[in-house]
């Protein structure tokens, strides 16, 4: 054959068109990195673990978590967005790191609604509105009045600046008016224990992390802040069948850098998806007080929509707080 | 009573079982040949070592992670006796006698005595936890931001104990260690403090960072002023054991050390970092010669040691009985509870008591264990002191750089590091100590939180103080010993005035 210009193009354009796709089908073809923008051991990297294991074995590689601690989350996540976006770097943030941070940092290196390719949430938490052991109230109709004559008596705990507690705490107190001390701890850890001690009075904290407490009677629950009750809390009411406006959920949701290609998108959701339709991820989402996206919350476009409310609900509330 | 011992036979059986066994002795070597890593200590080390535990069931997987804390805990100790790094906050007294133990020869008889000082201690914690976990958790409950100020405030006395030569000079140290740890994000207002706009220190610096720079890094810098290279050890390597002499004269300090240790283990935020501390200053206030104390005394290795280990083990209280994480290896710990399907909390003896009394039990085993690895080892760690400095300090560097960046796998890290480093060395010549300034760090950033929890809480009235009764007596006890030591110091200066 005559090797002519027409037939180099003509081989490079059949290489081109044979050889993107013979990439995506490959893909994974090396161990994928999934940055965890917390400790180990936290919420978000329970869930990322737990999720990423089902996941391997889906996408026959293995998902390798990575925990990059620092500033709230986004070190870690100012990290994954200037990653390349080969699908080998995912990174799994929260509510704080996707919604609150542009708000509470103001030299934030990545923006959650552009820096990013979503990917989905992986699970969202209720808050849950606890007290001490304790405090008068009986229910949360009373909670309310009692809070409203006496909040700037009492002491809201919070696992600091920026964390899910404080943030849902701030968006609870704003909006009905509550003034209490606001007492800030290191983790979330330090102040449920110094509720359980009766040193703080109250808070709005992630179901994941006050469920064992409840169950034992150390604290009292007043309301899960989400549409259905929670299986893992079977006898604490909603907000919504109380009839108090008051919904408010943490989630962590998977993204990669931004200019992911379409179909390493696809399988990575995918993948995601096989492991939150499995009954024993069900299973452990709901003893965590979990529950996985369904419908349109699944997928990039219910992310990105959540991410864009989640900014405009938070934003003015942190931002009017700041002066 | 009878309960206690079918409890614990219960604990016995699930962690005697050949497989339980195994997995336990597993994690310990795992653990300690890991933490023996400059800088990598027992939070990095679980970090690392927590997917091996992913196939396991739960009761294994937990007894192996168990394992591996005892392990990397003892693995840091032996760094820090060796080359002179603490890896984590309770090492950093380990060092002051235990890295001047193995100068002289007497490196075999300092890890000797940490490992059976650890043994006897970690025996006495497993009771405590089996017969007083319930108690002991309503006492710790008790316990408000303003008790654990007071605490911490008490704590610095210790710094002052812990110098070895100038006052002055130590109490400069505290005080520049307590301003190092106020860096980073303000928790109460988020504000950034001290960071210059450094995203990288946002969360402050790493207690690593500093006592790598400062102890390791400064050493080796020091250390190659000397010409020709040198081993670390400068003597003959003398018994690799200790003798009989040897621990009878640790067996008090290891006693009230596991005591010490033991109380301050189980209390919320972490109090266990104090014990070592305080069974330092202990032993050096009883001391009939204190002036041996920094030269090289078997018993400021042995309390230490103990209380270090007493309150690793006792700080599983909390965890066990209420669920919540005293600290951040027992965060870590829940967080594998929780990866393995178990919920922690209070329910978790009676739903699950095969777990929870098999776990106590392997802390016994683990106990055991790790005698048994490390005894037969200690010949070959002392065998590494002897290799030439010239191939010794590149081996530890790279080792430190490895272990800083794991931390939070961040390469800044470790040229914070090596800032350190040269911070430490211009120390060194200007006559000041790493350990006080260590010390104001770690309690520096607890008193802060602590102290502005308090004022919060009593809308900004220094009364609360006076009014609780467990911050008053601390207090009180703190004024104590401020006199009492204050005291032959006066007497002193009048004896020189009389002489002159």
């Amino acid at each position: 054959m005559k090797f002519t210009r027409r037939t180099a193009i003509a081989a490079i354009a059949a290489l081109g068109v044979t050889a993107v796709p013979a990439v995506a089908q490959q893909y994974p073809t090396k161990p994928i990195t999934a940055i965890v923008p917390f400790a180990a051991g936290g919420p978000t990297d329970v869930v990322t673990r737990l999720v990423a294991e089902h996941m391997s074995r889906t996408l026959g590689q293995q998902i390798v978590v990575e925990n990059i601690g620092g500033a709230g989350g986004t070190i870690g996540m100012s990290r994954a967005a200037a990653a390349a976006p080969d699908g080998y770097t995912i990174a799994v943030g929260n509510m704080g790191t996707q919604s609150a941070a542009p708000a509470l940092y103001p030299n934030l290196k990545y923006d959650p609604a552009t820096s990013f390719t979503q990917i989905s949430v992986v699970n969202f938490t209720p808050q849950t509105i606890v007290s001490k052991k304790g405090l008068e109230p009986k229910d949360l109709k009373e909670l309310l009045a009692y809070l409203k004559a006496n909040s700037e008596k009492l002491n809201y705990g919070h696992a600091g600046v920026g964390s899910i507690s404080y943030v849902s705490g701030f968006v609870f107190n704003a909006q009905f008016g509550f003034k209490p001390a606001l007492v800030a701890y290191k983790g979330t850890g330090p102040a449920l224990n110094d509720l359980v001690g009766g040193q703080i009075d109250y808070m709005v904290d992630q179901s994941l992390n006050v469920i064992p407490q409840i169950t034992s009677g150390t604290i009292k629950a007043y309301a899960v802040a989400h549409p259905e009750r929670i299986a893992a809390l079977p006898d604490v009411p909603t907000t919504k069948e109380l009839g108090v406006d008051f919904i408010f959920s943490a989630w962590n949701a998977m993204v990669a850098p931004k200019g992911l290609p379409k179909d390493i998108q696809d399988k990575l959701l995918d993948a995601l998806s096989k492991a939150l339709d499995d009954p024993a991820i069900i299973k452990r989402y709901e003893d965590l007080g979990s529950t996985a996206p369904k419908g349109a919350d699944r997928g990039p476009a219910g992310l990105q929509k959540l991410v864009e409310s989640e900014v405009a609900r938070i934003t003015p509330v942190l931002k009017a707080a700041a002066k | 009573m009878w309960d206690l011992i079918s409890n614990l036979q219960l604990g016995l059986s699930v962690a005697g079982s050949l497989k339980n066994a195994g997995l336990c002795f597993l994690g310990c070597l795992i653990g300690t040949l890991i933490g023996v890593l400059p800088g990598v200590g027992p939070i990095a080390t679980i970090a690392m070592l927590l997917p091996l535990t992913f196939g396991l069931d739960p009761v294994g997987a937990l007894i192996m992670l168990a394992g591996i804390y005892y392990g990397a805990q003892y693995g840091g100790s032996t760094t820090a006796i060796l080359v002179n790094i603490p890896g984590e906050a309770t090492a950093v007294v380990t060092v002051l006698d235990g890295h001047q133990m193995a100068k002289q020869g007497r490196a075999g008889i300092a890890l000797g005595i940490a490992a059976i000082g650890s043994f006897i201690a970690g025996t006495i914690a497993t009771v405590i936890i089996a017969a007083a976990a319930k108690p002991l958790t309503t006492l710790a409950l008790m316990f408000g931001p303003a008790d654990y100020f007071a605490l911490m405030v008490l704590g610095l006395m210790f710094a002052v104990v812990l110098a070895r030569g100038s006052v002055p000079k130590a109490i400069a140290m505290i005080l520049l260690g307590i301003l190092l740890s106020v860096v980073g994000t303000d928790i109460e207002t988020g504000e950034e403090r001290l960071t210059f706009g450094w995203m990288e220190v946002a969360d402050g610096i790493d207690f690593a960072v500093i006592a790598m720079g400062m102890f390791g890094f400064a050493e080796i810098l020091r250390n190659l002023e000397n010409k020709e290279a040198r081993a670390v050890v400068s003597g003959e390597i003398g018994r690799l054991l200790p003798n009989m002499a040897d621990l009878k004269v640790s067996l008090a300090p290891i006693l009230r050390g596991t005591g010490i240790g033991s109380l301050l283990g189980f209390l919320p935020g972490n109090g266990a970092v104090l014990g070592p501390f305080a069974s330092y200053s202990v032993e050096k206030k009883i001391a009939a010669d204190p002036s041996r104390f920094g030269q090289g005394a078997i018993e400021g290795v042995a309390g230490p040691e103990s209380a270090n280990n007493a309150g690793a083990q006792t700080a599983f209280i909390p965890l066990l009985t209420l669920g919540i994480p005293p600290n951040a290896v027992m965060a870590l710990m829940i967080g594998a509870m929780t990866i393995h399907g178990i919920v922690p909390g209070p329910q978790i003896i009676t739903k699950q008591p095969e777990l929870f009394w098999g776990m106590i039990a392997s802390m016994w085993i683990g106990n055991l264990m790790l005698l048994i690895i490390n005894l037969p080892l200690i010949g070959i760690w002392v065998k590494l002191l002897q290799v030439p400095y010239r191939l010794m300090f590149p081996a530890i560097i790279i080792f430190c750089c490895i272990g800083i960046y794991s931390i939070n796998n961040s390469p800044t890290e470790v040229v914070l590091t090596a800032a350190f480093a040269l911070f430490g060395y211009t120390l060194i010549k200007l006559g000041f100590e790493a350990a006080p300034l260590l010390l104001g760090f770690v309690l520096g950033k607890l008193m802060e939180e602590k102290l502005r929890q308090a004022m919060v809480i009593s809308r900004g009235s220094l009364w609360t103080f006076m009014e609780r009764p467990v911050s008053l007596t601390l207090l009180a006890l703190t004024l104590v010993i401020l006199v009492v030591s204050a005291l032959p110091a006066i007497s002193k200066r009048r004896e020189t005035v009389f002489t002159e």
